[in-house]
């Protein structure tokens, strides 16, 4: 009877044990949660940090995630930052790793162009337009008086 | 009406189609990184545990290409991969492996219950190696040619079919 409930009771620890063991049980990185000091580095890095995009929650920025990860690039750009790094440098240091992907910033490149090109595109198509329309109807009112 | 007119709602069409499509197609769920092809990154990482050695990027330089294999003992298709990266170690290939964010105990654990091919484990607490060559998750196998430059990305485990894969490219960038 004993023997038989110490079985079960080792049985159903070890249910919880398993999932436990499979647990992230790391301490974050010491920037992840922890801002810097200066409060003029630590706004330039919150600047940076929400214009650059979570790895693994592929729709948010890593100042708002809470996924370990994001929590690790935290840290790398509070560092770099204390260590005098750019926020630019520090962006292009990630661009050159992840590609356009992990900045929110968007900028002219060969995938993107279009996106800048093509409003610019229709303005002119507009202008063109109406002034086309404004001439027409210049000399039509021209003709009148 | 002119025909003219007609063509705000071609585009409109036009649009509303290429979003419905967009809608029924997978949506890309993995990121490459932009480090194939460029040399690994300088590291030295700590051992990952007890009696085995940690992992530099010297570790990679000369002799033949080998694999890195980022990797964790709380990564579910980690237990999935570990066998097929032991065929890997059959067939003569050097794995080293990065443990991320793990404790020594873990790791243990791990080696113990799913085999152990590595030859070295670093151990990459903060994820800085993973951000240094472009990685962004667990599990990652990358090849590294005998030169110590990054030759080959694959996202995800290692399945029965990656490994003839894996040690095609390993012969080519021999």
């Amino acid at each position: 009877m004993i023997r038989s409930v110490v079985a079960a009771l080792t049985l159903f620890g070890g249910l919880f044990a398993a999932p436990i063991l499979a647990q992230q049980s790391m301490p974050p990185a010491p920037y992840a949660y922890v801002q810097l000091e200066d409060p003029v580095l630590e706004a330039e890095a919150t600047e940076l940090m929400e214009t650059l995009r979570c790895l693994k929650c592929q729709s948010q920025s890593i100042n708002d995630s809470d996924a370990p990860m994001a929590g690790d690039m935290r840290h790398q750009v509070r560092s770099r930052i204390l260590a005098g790094e750019s926020p630019t440098q520090i962006r292009s240091w990630l661009v050159e790793r992840y590609g356009d992907y992990v900045s929110y910033e968007p900028e002219v490149s060969s995938t993107t162009w279009p996106l800048f090109a093509i409003p610019l595109l229709l303005l002119g198509v507009v202008a063109l337009i109406l002034l086309r329309r404004l001439g027409k109807r210049r000399s039509e009112t021209g003709g009148h008086s | 009406m002119r025909p003219i007119y007609l063509i705000p709602l071609a585009l409109f069409l036009f649009f509303a189609g290429l979003a419905g499509y967009q809608l029924t197609q997978e949506k890309m769920q993995t990121i490459p990184s932009q480090m194939v092809e460029q040399p690994l990154p300088e590291f030295t990482l700590a051992p990952a545990l007890e009696g085995m050695p940690g992992a530099t990027r010297a570790d990679f330089v000369g002799g033949q290409p080998r694999l890195l294999n980022i990797w964790a003992s709380w990564c579910l298709p980690c237990i999935a991969e570990a066998p097929h990266l032991e065929r890997l170690k059959e067939e003569g290939v050097e794995i080293i492996g990065i443990a991320v964010r793990d404790r020594p105990e873990a790791v243990a654990d791990f080696l113990d219950r799913y085999g152990n091919p590595y030859t070295k484990i670093g151990s990459d607490d903060i994820s800085e190696l993973m951000l240094e060559i472009g990685a962004s998750g667990v599990p990652e196998t990358y090849v590294i040619d005998a030169d110590g430059n990054i030759r080959y990305q694959h996202i995800g485990d290692v399945r029965a079919d990656t490994v003839p894969q894996l040690l095609e490219i390993l012969e080519d960038v021999r």
